[in-house]
């Protein structure tokens, strides 16, 4: 009878571990201000006030406190993602309409595991499968774009209002670009071969997931993102902590503030050459927007970074012909630019 | 046994084969690892996600970078 209690906990007790790490975020999270003070003040001894002191009182608070969201979130997303897969995704998305499955393909692209680099074999098989590429299209471009690295770091950095909008309006430019494409009918730019293409296996059965195997997916999620992209934010947020206190407020201003109706396709033109991930980018836009930078502007270019970008680009020029992805960029870019202009007039 | 490693030329493909010759040189089983970076060759086996590891002709795992550790396991388990 013991044994048999034993054995079950055995197997069901991986939800024990995070449960209880959670007070102990939760406490350090809320104490993470008096705790920058206190280094910064008593630590180091540094004077309070001056552009120093706040440098890096700045740099000791932001750091932590994005990477202990971070580590929430990816772990959260992490288990989630478990739920999902591609071929989950694809028998959902087949035999949609074509506004619904933009719709539902944009939604689907967040909490889909998906990497850029599996981003060739996901259109082969959605194309095999018959989904329309408007609507495969919806899925890429909302895949990379929302994510919860993303939403994590605008949410710290800039607020979930910001965040938010962010999410939103990336999801409406997935949503709207592909719809686009669909109505075009583009399927002849296309690669001839890829509709050659036939899966033998067709869906590889389904692998049994245990609860546990969940659990340490999150745990998995977080070692391999947090892992890549921790030197990225340390970065950014210290370059944002020395723009913090050096850097006049508004020196970006007349470039970039919201009275240059040029402001927004000038930071889509820099941004799509421009390869990075969130975790790299947002922190520097966190800077721009600080200084003077318009909140349209830095969305936009923020999404041109995120979303449209050469490597990507090269990898699809193997899938489809150059007149596709030359309508596939503009309609994006276009998107990116309305939301920017809306931004910087209506808000 | 015949292993094939599905992937086109991104990291996690290439780390998925190093790991893969690990496995099978720990275990010493009689044992050759293929490479198959074709895309029409990959989509045969209806994969969506790379890397993939197939084992005599069977899926045994995708979109993940396995351990040398698991890939033993899944190894040992045909």
């Amino acid at each position: 009878m013991i044994q048999k209690v034993i054995a079950i906990n055995k197997s069901n007790n991986a939800w024990v571990l995070p449960l209880l790490m959670l007070p102990i975020w939760v406490l350090i999270y809320w104490n993470l201000q008096p705790m920058a003070d206190f280094l910064t003040e008593s630590v180091f001894n540094l004077q309070s006030g001056s552009h120093l002191t706040e440098s890096i009182r700045f740099l000791i608070f932001e750091v932590p406190k994005v990477l202990l969201l971070l580590v929430l979130i990816i772990y959260f997303v992490g288990i989630v993602r478990t739920y999902f897969s591609p071929e989950k995704t694809r028998r959902l998305l087949e035999g949609k309409s074509l506004f619904t499955g933009n719709i539902l393909a944009s939604l689907l692209g967040i909490v889909t595991p998906f990497c850029s680099c599996s981003a060739i074999p996901l259109f082969l098989g959605f194309v095999e499968a018959g989904i329309p590429i408007g609507v495969t299209f919806s899925f890429l471009i909302a895949a990379p774009m929302v994510n919860e690295v993303a939403l994590v770091l605008l949410v710290g950095l800039f607020g979930i209002k910001v965040a938010l909008i962010y999410v939103v309006t990336g999801l409406l430019v997935a949503i709207l670009s592909g719809w686009l494409i669909g109505m075009f009918k583009l399927e002849k730019y296309v690669a001839d071969w890829v509709f050659q293409v036939k899966s033998g296996q067709g869906d590889s059965e389904e692998e049994k997931i245990t609860f546990t195997d969940r659990i340490h997916s999150g745990y998995k999620a977080v070692k391999e993102i947090v892992g890549k992209i921790w030197i990225y934010i340390v970065l950014g947020v210290a370059v944002g902590a020395g723009a913090h206190g050096y850097v006049p407020e508004d020196f970006m201003g007349a470039l970039l503030g919201d009275q240059n109706w040029y402001s927004v396709p000038l930071a889509i033109l820099i941004g799509v050459p421009m390869y990075s991930n969130a975790a790299g980018i947002i922190p520097i836009v966190s800077v721009l927007m600080e200084k003077g930078v318009s909140l349209g502007t830095a969305l936009a270019f923020m999404m041109s970074v995120i979303a449209l970008s050469l490597p990507e680009i090269i990898i699809l020029k193997k899938v489809l012909k150059w007149q596709l992805i030359a309508i596939f960029v503009s309609i994006v870019a276009l998107g990116i630019v309305m939301v920017g202009f809306i931004f910087n007039y209506l808000m | 046994m015949d292993i094939k490693v599905l992937g086109t030329g991104c990291t996690k493909c290439k780390n998925l084969e190093k790991a893969t010759r690990e496995a099978v040189a720990e275990l010493g089983v009689e044992a050759t690892v293929t490479k198959v970076e074709d895309m029409l060759k990959i989509m045969e086996f209806g994969v969506m996600t790379t890397p993939a590891l197939v084992v005599d002709g069977k899926v045994v795992s995708k979109g993940t970078l396995l351990k040398v550790d698991e890939i033993k396991k899944l190894l040992t388990q045909q």
